[in-house]
């Protein structure tokens, strides 16, 4: 090295914000930068309770993640921000509001094709060929124009970091790819519609930690343009991936704030022992 | 091993090669009346069996020679009117069950089903004679049509509803995640992957439907000549075969085992042709 | 596959180089300042030592949030912990630069003192030192560290000859005291700049042998 003097070298970091600044908080301040908030939600399945209280606001443009043991109500309440919930017969009240809509009075339709999700095990559709799985939130929908589709077609499976790997063999079964490859399908499918935000239910835990890792790259990269929540019982994979995180146990939101914080100095006590294996 | 070990070890490798022998030996039970029939029919009736059969007219009575034209025509439209009946209304009341009908209306439309399957056909054709032959005042095609639909119905929508319940509910949840309607779903994701077991459930309603005879007598009656015509009586083979095995005549009860080959035949094709038609590029059920 | 990690892995490193520039940069103004008696210079070091300070702060953060977050293995975690420590060493070299600044505008307030000492060389051994140990972990190369290592005990005989002769100094000339000691002071100033290269060293053979290489040199000074 030479030492010739370097002017104010300025260190290389990450933006630092502090909690305070860059959270939307549910009490009204600075909701504004929330995509999505949901308001004393509680959710119910017949009698049973699974949601309880929980009140949070999804940041916009970032990537929030929900960790908690099994049967903690974070599957719930990722099925309640589309309305998927009341596919499988359960019932909710409380609010919830995307850009400022209440999204029960929204149609349902009309609102998942604005929050889009993947599911935990990937699901192409058995009787459709690779192109027409991505196309199929166009086509089914009444999209007509071929080269628009095609367009379409590609630029997600882009984006889905798929097209190098099938772009010479678009027309074979959607189910014919490995497991990664079908995950990436399904974000494929799911961004085609161009959705605002992307709910994402364990996305990677049917898949090998390779698949697993591009993945992981892939949710890194979606921010950009998407809102993302992501539900995982894998807390190391919220810690890779994720801006903010939101702690749930049995059905309650105990806690939620930038991932460093959470799993460098967490607030309470139970989401500490969560973290550190001392339980759940 | 000691002793005792062999013992049990052996004595459950003789259970194992016992069972597979017993169930072996069933399936051949279960197969040899079918090929016994297939035989004995193609034997019997090879020799009445020529072209001629197929393209010419009956004879008159004590005329050597003759054919079923007429009644393989009237058994193809027959199977036609039934199925135009008896497909759409059974698919989607399979559609509706599966689907929508985990209600007490469901299970009333399921028991009432599985009743309509268990009727005597004769009774669906005396009923088919009271709806369209009485107001027609006539005997018809279009009376044997409706009375093979009714009988089509129950084994078509249990099927169907069989087969779409099998669909996953993964693919269903992505449909709807999709933002398609709940109606699309059904119609383009999950109806398109339980097609093959679907077909499986038609094409036993059809034939079914082809092999019956009591109803046709109350409602298509029969016809010794040439006719197409829906509002008109038409011949059938089942009917053929009822009418020319119980005659006197030698050559006549030749045609009539003739005739049930044909029948066969014509079953089996048909399903050769579904089966193809809708054979998917890739993995749908396979049942 | 480049995952962000790696990225973040890379800007740590970077700002672990540069924040070492500034370190090297530091000693040698300072001695500048010495030679050149100039207490304008010293003042410069003086000033921008707290830019070492908050690059010591920002790794510090970097370093907790990888680990907490990324949960690295193998040679990344090597890499991650050596950061951790060779920060904290350039952070106390920025302290000995400081020192060594102001020793220099003492020494330049009073007439110099006739004597030539092993200053200089020392000065120009420990830089090389620091800088040695530096490309070794730019460049990951242990043999080049190791080399830092060997040069070590050459720096502590250089020390205890300058203080032999600073003392004789003292005896002779009872009037230079002051000056003497501060000779003495930027001599073991040295002597320590040296031992925290030592250490960066020792950490790069960590990082990329995982052979910890500390406290080992037996009585001949050989080291495994």
């Amino acid at each position: 090295m030479e030492s010739n003097k370097s002017d104010v070298p300025m260190p290389l970091q990450k933006p630092r914000v502090s909690s305070q600044e860059s959270l939307p908080r549910v009490d009204g301040m600075q909701e504004s930068s929330a995509k999505m908030v949901a308001k004393n939600i509680n959710a119910y399945f017949g009698k049973t309770r699974a949601l309880r209280d929980v009140s949070l606001a999804i940041p916009r443009n970032r990537v929030t993640a929900i960790i908690g043991p099994s049967g903690c109500g974070k599957s719930t309440f990722l099925r309640c921000l589309n309305r998927m919930h009341e596919v499988a017969r359960g019932t909710m009240t409380g609010e919830i509001t995307l850009d400022g809509q209440t999204v029960m009075a929204y149609d349902p339709v009309l609102l998942r094709r604005r929050v889009g999700m993947v599911f935990q095990k990937p699901n192409p559709f058995p009787t459709m060929s690779v192109f027409d799985n991505a196309a199929a939130g166009l086509k089914l929908n009444g999209v007509g124009n071929k080269s628009f589709i095609a367009e379409k077609v590609e630029k997600s499976l882009r984006a889905a970091a798929l097209w190098d790997e099938v772009k010479d063999s678009l027309g074979k079964s959607g189910v014919s790819l490995s497991g990664g490859q079908q995950q990436r399908l399904c974000i494929a499918r799911a961004i085609a519609v161009d959705p605002e935000v992307l709910l994402m239910d364990e996305p990677a835990s049917a898949l090998d930690p390779i698949s697993t890792a591009k993945i992981e790259e892939l949710i890194y990269q979606l921010k950009a343009n998407y809102t993302i929540v992501i539900v995982t019982h894998n807390m190391q994979q919220a810690a890779r991936v994720s801006d903010s995180t939101a702690f749930f146990y049995m059905g309650e939101m105990v806690e939620f704030d930038e991932t460093k914080t959470m799993f460098t100095t967490p607030g309470k006590k139970q989401t500490e022992d969560y973290i550190t294996g001392r339980f759940g | 091993m000691n002793r005792r070990e062999r013992f049990t070890f052996l004595w459950r490798k003789v259970k194992d090669k016992a069972m597979a022998l017993l169930t072996f030996l069933c399936v051949l039970l279960a197969v040899v009346p079918l090929f016994l029939i297939f035989f004995y029919t193609l034997g019997q009736g090879m020799e009445a069996l020529n072209v001629d059969f197929l393209v010419q007219m009956p004879k008159p009575v004590g005329e050597a020679g003759g054919g079923m034209a007429n009644a393989l025509a009237g058994t193809l439209i027959l199977i036609s009117l039934g199925s135009l009946i008896g497909i759409p209304v059974g698919i989607f009341a399979g559609i509706y069950l599966a689907e929508y009908g985990d209600n007490p209306f469901g299970t009333a439309v399921r028991f009432l089903s599985d009743v309509l399957s268990g009727i005597p056909s004769i009774v669906v054709g005396v009923v088919a004679y009271i709806l369209v032959v009485i107001p027609m005042k006539t005997f018809s095609a279009l009376a044997g049509g409706v009375a093979l639909g009714i009988l089509m119905i129950p084994t078509i929508t249990r099927t169907t509803e069989e087969m779409i319940r099998l669909v996953p509910q993964s693919y269903r949840e992505a449909g709807l995640a999709l933002g398609l309607p709940q109606w699309k779903t059904t119609m383009r994701v999950v109806l398109p992957a339980a097609l093959k077991g679907i077909t499986t459930g038609v094409l036993l309603g059809i034939a079914r439907a082809a092999g019956e005879t009591a109803p046709l007598l109350f409602t298509a009656l029969g016809n010794r000549f040439w006719s197409t015509a829906i509002k008109e009586p038409i011949a059938s083979l089942t009917v053929f075969i009822y009418d020319y095995a119980k005659s006197p005549f030698e050559d006549w009860i030749q045609q009539a085992w003739a005739a049930a080959l044909i029948l066969i035949l014509l079953i089996f094709l048909l399903n050769l042709i579904f089966r193809f038609a809708t054979r998917g590029r890739y993995g749908e059920q396979q049942v | 596959m480049e995952r962000h990690f790696h990225q973040e892995l890379e800007a740590l490193k970077s700002n672990i180089v540069r924040m070492a520039t500034l370190a090297e940069e530091a000693i040698a103004d300072a001695m500048r300042a010495v030679a050149e008696r100039s207490p304008a210079i010293a003042q410069q070091v003086l000033e921008r030592e707290q830019q070492i300070n908050s690059f010591e702060i920002t790794n510090d953060h970097a370093v907790v949030d990888l680990l907490a977050l990324q949960q690295p293995v193998a040679s990344d975690l090597r890499l991650i912990l050596a950061a951790l420590k060779i920060n904290n060493d350039l952070e106390r070299i920025g302290d000995h630069a400081v020192n060594l600044a102001e020793s220099a505008i003492s020494v330049a307030g009073r007439p110099p003192l006739d004597v030539r000492t092993e200053i200089p060389r020392m000065s120009q051994l420990a830089l090389q030192m620091l800088r040695e140990a530096i490309d070794g972990f730019i460049h990951n190369t242990p043999a080049q560290a190791r080399g830092v290592l060997e040069k070590d005990d050459l720096m502590d005989s250089l020390n205890r000859k300058t203080i032999n002769d600073l003392v004789d100094v003292i005896r002779t000339q009872p009037n230079a005291v002051d000056q003497a000691l501060e000779l003495v002071r930027i001599s073991r100033n040295l002597e320590r700049v040296a031992d925290l290269a030592t250490n960066i060293a020792e950490e790069v053979v960590f990082v990329a042998e995982a052979h910890i290489v500390k406290h080992q040199a037996d009585k001949d000074g050989n080291r495994p």
